[in-house]
């Protein structure tokens, strides 16, 4: 199977982990290989088991977009992993995989990633007129706005986030793990010097 | 040019409403009495599980997955346990794996066991409700003697499980499992050759099987179109390879195929559990590494070391190497899925969850066109709907 996956024209770096395959691919050519991957009688992934993203904001080609497939006529699921810039958009899939509706506009509504072609590019999980993007790192944990219900004006309004106690995200991470395991001053010992 | 005139009602469907199952909102499009067009609006339990996760270490993210499909909490712990081990690269030892496997069971037996009832209730039958609920609350007993709690119980954590079966649970649990069979029979004379049941479900929501696997379904439903697909058969998981049972297919992949596979699912599911009662060791319950696993309180009352360990795991927690993962289990509902992403610290980088009911969901437009409008109830109620998993 990885012999056919290597074969195919855009794809790179096929690395096999017990039992799931993890590829990645140029995303120009998105929709040659999920053709190819569904058709191929040798490979047959069939299920479109989900869409995401990572987002590492330092990095040029900002998201990992993540599709996960699954064969089930050949027992295997692999993931494919392609990297796009912050603005940019990519082709939707959703002409092959029907499912991939939803995974996409899931994947718009929290990270911001545009699919070219979508029969419906609208927000999914977050509330009516949301704003920004929450799964991208520089989103807030606590959001930007709260909702309570107004006495005087008999409905439920929208203000800025308030807290009464500052977010606290403490970083218990130790600092001696990882380190050399080095007296300083020794190095005289061993009678480097 | 022949002018159509269109003649449809628009109607808004929830978010409160019994049949929704949770927060669902559906605008649906009638012709009449014939449903056009249903499009779910979701999201209104959305919580950002996601994103909270990546603000809480391991240890800390296991009961945010109690909390997304909160009938069937056990299994969903399971997938984030499986993953995690993967990206450590440990094995639990063998009890842990079987005690796993019976309350990954008892835990679809309770999700049946409510679907199957609230099922009945949306079309017109209330008694199996009352019935079944008395029978999960004693399911639910063997959830609190393990865990200290019926529903949110915390109980499988990477490395094995949280403590071990208090005496005596085992022949408890056998005894249980005895009577249990006759409660299903009892339910299935209520249920299964029920004219108002049949009527109602037969031939209601039919889904093929190219479109189950085009859509992105799983568990009972793509069983119920004839796929005998279960990845506890084809992609076995702790000791569901030592265990020995049957994966029901449905023939049509109507409401009433649904549930009926759901009913057989519960026999197996016994026959599983009584499996692992004969196969089951004593031994340890978790990895013997206080790295990953805090160690035992008495312990700690004696060793400094010990001490330290406790302290670190639930201040720090541990470190997880780089790399991602996706595991999967065989959830209640269909195939629930973590994909792990891990940079090294000891918080998830990113963790996506995968659940079945959101793809389920998707399907239900196109499986209500040209029924009529109670056949939504129907429809819903034998796709398995739990809100907090679809809005995480």
């Amino acid at each position: 199977m990885i012999k056919i996956l290597t074969k195919i024209d855009g794809i790179n770096n096929v690395l096999e982990n017990n039992n799931l395959l993890e590829i990645e691919f140029e995303k120009n050519n998105i929709i040659k290989i999920f053709n190819e991957l569904r058709d191929n009688t040798e490979l047959n992934f069939n299920q479109l088991l989900d869409i995401t993203a990572v987002d590492y904001p330092s990095r040029e080609f900002r998201f990992d977009l993540i599709y996960i497939l699954q064969s089930l006529t050949k027992n295997k699921k692999i993931i494919l992993k392609t990297f796009i810039k912050e603005n940019e958009n990519i082709e939707s899939i959703t002409n092959i995989q029907k499912s991939a509706d939803w995974y996409e506009r899931e994947c718009y509504d929290l990270f911001g990633i545009e699919f070219i072609n979508h029969p419906d590019l609208r927000r999914i999980m977050t509330d009516y007129n949301f704003e920004g993007y929450p799964l991208r790192k520089d989103f807030p944990l606590t959001g930007h706005t709260e909702v309570r219900y107004d006495d005087l004006e008999k409905k439920v309004i929208y203000e800025p986030v308030k807290l009464t106690q500052e977010f606290r995200n403490f970083d218990s991470e130790s600092p001696w793990e990882g380190m050399e395991n080095k007296l300083f001053g020794d190095e005289k010992s061993t009678g480097e010097n | 040019m022949k002018e159509v005139e269109l003649n449809t009602t628009t109607i808004n469907f929830g978010p409160q409403h019994p049949a929704a199952h949770g927060v669902l909102r559906l605008v649906v499009e009638l012709e009449g009495e014939v449903v056009q067009r249903a499009e779910p609006h979701i999201g209104l339990l959305h919580r950002g599980t996601e994103k909270l996760i990546e603000y809480k270490t391991y240890l800390q993210a296991v009961p945010y997955f109690d909390r997304l499909d909160y009938v069937s909490p056990m299994c969903q712990e399971h997938a984030f346990a499986l993953a995690t081990e993967n990206l450590l690269g440990i094995n639990v030892p063998e009890r842990a794996k079987y005690i796993r496997v019976i309350f990954a069971e008892i835990t679809r037996i309770l999700n049946h066991l409510l679907n199957i009832p609230a099922y009945a209730a949306d079309i017109g039958a209330v008694t199996p409700f009352l019935w079944c609920f008395e029978e999960r609350e004693k399911l639910l007993e063997f959830h609190e003697a393990v865990s200290g709690a019926r529903f949110h119980a915390a109980y499988f954590r990477p490395g094995g499980v949280h403590q071990d079966m208090p005496e005596g649970m085992e022949e408890k649990l056998f005894d249980h499992f005895k009577t249990l069979p006759k409660f299903i029979d009892d339910l299935e004379s209520l249920l299964t050759n029920n004219r108002i049941l049949r009527q109602r479900s037969v031939d209601i929501g039919i889904i093929s099987k190219s479109e189950a696997i085009e859509w992105g379904c799983s568990g009972p439903v793509l069983r119920s179109a004839g796929i005998a697909w279960d990845l506890r058969r084809s992609q076995p998981y702790d000791a569901y390879d030592q265990v020995d049972f049957e994966v029901p297919v449905g023939k049509k992949g109507d409401c009433f195929d649904r549930y009926l596979v759901r009913i057989e699912e519960m026999r197996q599911s016994i026959s599983i559990i009584n499996q692992c009662l004969n196969k089951i060791k004593p031994g340890p319950i978790s990895i013997e590494d206080n790295k990953i696993t805090p160690p035992k309180r008495n312990q700690m009352k004696k060793s400094m070391e010990a001490l330290i360990h406790h302290f670190k795991l639930f201040t720090e927690g541990y470190r997880v190497p780089a790399g991602q993962v996706y595991s999967a289990v065989e959830a209640p509902k269909g195939e629930f899925g973590v994909f792990l992403v891990s940079d090294g610290s000891s918080k998830p980088y990113r963790c996506k969850i995968r659940a079945p009911g959101f793809a389920h969901l998707q399907t239900l437009d196109h499986l209500s066109r040209g029924h009529l409008m109670a056949d939504i109830a129907a429809i819903l109620g034998s796709l398995d709907i739990v809100f907090g998993e679809i809005d995480r």
